[in-house]
């Protein structure tokens, strides 16, 4: 079977040491997270997982399993790459003279719609939020010119299809 | 606390009372029906250990001589009872030597609540003494595991841990609890858990599958049962056996599904596996319709998948979604409890006999019995089987006891020989395979069923891996029979050493004390018998006895466990030698 890139989102109660035990599962199957981002949902007191994988069908099949059947656990879903909107964000933290002295960063801050989130007397920060090969080539456009610290996001997401949630907590309070 | 129970009857909500943390254990454990727990005290959990001195009339408390042993006696308690097992231990090395009877308790679904002692709540993180993150390290191996670091949580987690133990697929729950919360007083109430809101316990059964499952056995020409330990935990078992009677469907189990359904029923075809029966086996390549209930499709079970049932349509009736698929792939998933689903398909299912296929498992089963069966009862050669030890105890029990075995050739020549009349009687380790498992399990089994005989069936290996546990057979003086199969070797190791790595014998190799001497520094009644004449005179006076029994048996030091489905073959490759 083929790996592919699929994104993992998990809706859960919020607990200590959930994340140890969505984790653990990865860990036993020797599959790497690639990248992991954990937030409040839609739904009050529920909190989202968003797991992104590169493995084949039948493990991500098998790692869903494993995380519903997790007791804190309401519902995990897998979606591909198409299936989902999606979106990581980057943080840039760069010299301030450079804003100045060369001018192509400016060229390079409008053409990839990123913001100057703040300016410093001796740095200032960009930041850039979009696809993993968006960021990337940003990275490149500025390297040349020295990033003193870069830090990239987990990917978060959001599915194209519907998740009921909502009516899923009904249910599992109505059995 | 008595007043307090009848009136829990009554109102779901009762008066309050203030109490100590580990008072409050007490009481939850009494409301949860607990009256017996194993376990070993310590530092972290003593305040607990002086409540259950107070409490002695209420709850028993089982001091094993390891905390694993506590894990295993619990487990064979539950798994005799079916009521969930209680084992408990201070913080640090108390609460990691629980570690590997809840691995098994997880992997063979056994329902259990451990509580562990921890250091107090403003030491945790800083090193203190005996304070080890038991939380982290149990994660991987619970089904559910909680700290609780204030009294007033005491309640509703544990009430939380039995309910979660023991619904849906069962499984071990660790409640680690710190110290402060144990001394610390609060306003104690407590109510039953009916409920977690993320949690679905058993799945609805789909009415749609049931009946693709219904025409599916109809129609089959060849069909198969192979059932687990769902139908036991599901308490599916007449069930089981109307669907087989009805349907007039060969039935076989794995190990753990061993004594849900009578072993001398007509349609009983016995174990499937790595050691099972040549005629289920073989044929579960020649079957048309697979029907798997309440079992996982464990690789000791299947063989190589790539050669499994490849030519069957395979029907899974399982309660845990995440076993559909894992393995083997399904034409029918019938999710839900076994006796619910068993239930709504039965009046679906067409009367039938199939003789002709019934024709070859007989046809196959003369082959195993001619060339294994009957050598392995009824020996010629000069040594002793460990065969004709079960066969023995067969006859003295009239196929009553509850055999509880450990883990290596031993184990396998129970499985394959011990008879059944009665459910739940089958104790063993079989997903983790926990060497050391039999004697404090037999001691939990035995202490769950003081009215039936439980015989433990151990090989010098495993024995000496928890033979510590005689003290608690000997201070309580649990009448358990000790059958130890002493083939002075770690016996399956050194058969695979045989056939797969030239006879080189890597330390599988034991030099072994004087077990008669052993059982007798601990006061318990003790024979050996290294003669055939001798076998059955000892086997009864062992069953007779009203007291503990030891009894050793000097076997064939180097005798194989046949059928074998050498690891990574197909079912198809059993080897008859």
């Amino acid at each position: 079977m083929e790996k592919e890139w699929f994104t993992i989102s998990v809706y859960s109660e919020n607990n200590v040491g959930l994340l140890n035990r969505i984790s653990g599962i990865f860990l036993k199957r020797h599959i790497n997270i690639e990248s992991l981002n954990v937030s409040k949902s839609e739904i009050d007191n529920v909190s989202k997982f968003t797991i992104v994988v590169y493995t084949t069908q039948k493990w991500v099949l098998n790692i869903v399993g494993q995380i519903e059947k997790q007791i804190e656990v309401i519902k995990a879903f897998y979606h591909t790459d198409d299936e989902t909107i999606y979106q990581e964000s980057a943080l840039f933290k760069i010299k301030s003279d450079l804003l100045f002295d060369e001018r192509q960063i400016q060229n390079i801050i409008k053409d990839s719609n990123s913001q100057i989130v703040t300016v410093a007397r001796d740095f200032f920060v960009i930041a850039k939020s979009g696809r993993r090969n968006e960021i990337e080539e940003m990275y490149n456009q500025l390297k040349p010119f020295g990033i003193m610290q870069f830090v990239r996001s987990g990917r978060i997401s959001v599915s194209k299809e519907q998740m009921n949630i909502t009516a899923l907590l009904q249910e599992f309070q109505e059995k | 606390m008595e007043t307090l129970k009848a009136n829990k009857k009554e109102t779901k909500k009762q008066a309050t009372i203030k109490i100590s943390g580990a008072e409050a254990i007490i009481h939850c454990l009494v409301a949860e029906g607990v009256d017996l727990l194993y376990g070993y005290p310590g530092g972290a959990i003593m305040p607990v250990y002086d409540e259950l001195y107070k409490f002695q009339d209420k709850l028993t408390h089982i001091l094993a001589r390891h905390e694993q042993g506590a894990t295993h006696a619990a487990q064979g308690y539950a798994r005799v009872t079916g009521k969930v097992g209680v084992a408990m231990a201070t913080s640090g090395p108390g609460a990691t030597n629980l570690v590997t009877g809840i691995a098994d308790a997880q992997i063979d679904s056994t329902p259990m609540v451990c509580i562990t002692g921890q250091v107090p709540r403003h030491l945790l993180g800083s090193d203190a003494f005996q304070e080890t993150d038991i939380i982290g390290i149990s994660t991987p191996v619970t089904k559910w595991n909680y700290q609780v670091t204030q009294a007033s949580e005491i309640p509703e987690i544990l009430a939380k841990a039995f309910y979660i133990a023991k619904s849906g697929r069962p499984g071990p729950v660790l409640v680690d609890i710190t110290k402060n919360a144990q001394i610390d007083e609060f306003d104690f109430s407590y109510e039953k858990c009916t409920g977690v809101r993320s949690y679905k316990p058993v799945p609805k059964p789909n009415l749609e599958a049931i009946d693709a499952a219904a025409t599916l056995i109809n129609n089959a020409k060849k069909p198969l049962i192979v059932f687990g330990q769902g139908v036991i935990l599901g308490e599916a078992e007449e069930e089981l056996k109307a669907l087989v009677e009805k349907a007039g469907i060969p039935a076989a189990w794995t190990i753990l599904g061993l004594s849900a359904m009578d072993t001398d029923h007509p349609l009983n075809v016995g174990m499937v596996g790595m050691h099972g029966n040549y005629a289920p086996n073989i044929l579960t390549n020649e079957c048309d319709v697979l029907i798997a209930i309440g079992m996982r499709f464990d690789d000791r079970v299947t063989g190589r998948l790539n050669d499994y049932a490849k030519q069957a349509k395979v029907i899974h009736f399982e309660i845990d979604p995440a076993e559909v698929d894992k393995n083997v792939t399904t034409e029918v998933a019938v999710l839900g409890d076994s006796k619910e689903t068993l239930s709504l398909i039965l009046p679906k299912i067409k009367e039938n006999k199939h003789e002709a296929w019934h024709n070859l498992f007989k046809e196959k089963y003369q082959i195993e019995l001619d060339q294994i069966i009957t050598p392995q009862l009824n020996p010629t050669k000069e040594g002793l089987t460990m065969g004709e030890v079960l066969k023995e105890i067969n006859i003295a029990s009239e196929n009553k006891a509850v055999i509880v075995s450990d883990v290596g050739q031993h184990q396998m020549f129970a499985c394959r020989y011990a008879k059944f009349k009665q459910t739940k009687s089958n104790i063993t380790s079989g997903g983790l395979g926990t060497m050391g498992f039999a004697l404090p399990a037999a001691i939990g089994a035995k202490m769950g069923a003081m009215d039936r005989e439980v015989v433990a069936i151990i090989g010098d290996g495993g024995y000496q891996m928890t033979i510590q546990e005689l003290g608690v057979i000997f201070q309580h003086n649990v009448p358990v029979k000790i059958v130890v199969l002493n083939n002075e070797h770690l016996g399956m190791v050194r058969q695979w050493q045989e056939l797969f790595f030239d006879r080189r014998y890597a330390s599988t190799v034991m030099t072994n004390p004087d077990f008669v001497k052993i059982a007798e520094g601990y006061h318990i009644k003790s024979t050996r018998v290294s003669d055939r004449k001798d076998l059955k005179g000892a086997v009864q006076e062992m069953m007779a006895s009203k007291d503990p029994y030891f009894l050793e048996v000097r076997v064939e030091k180097e005798d194989n466990v046949f059928p074998m489905i050498p690891a990574g073959a197909s079912v198809s490759e059993i080897r008859l030698k």
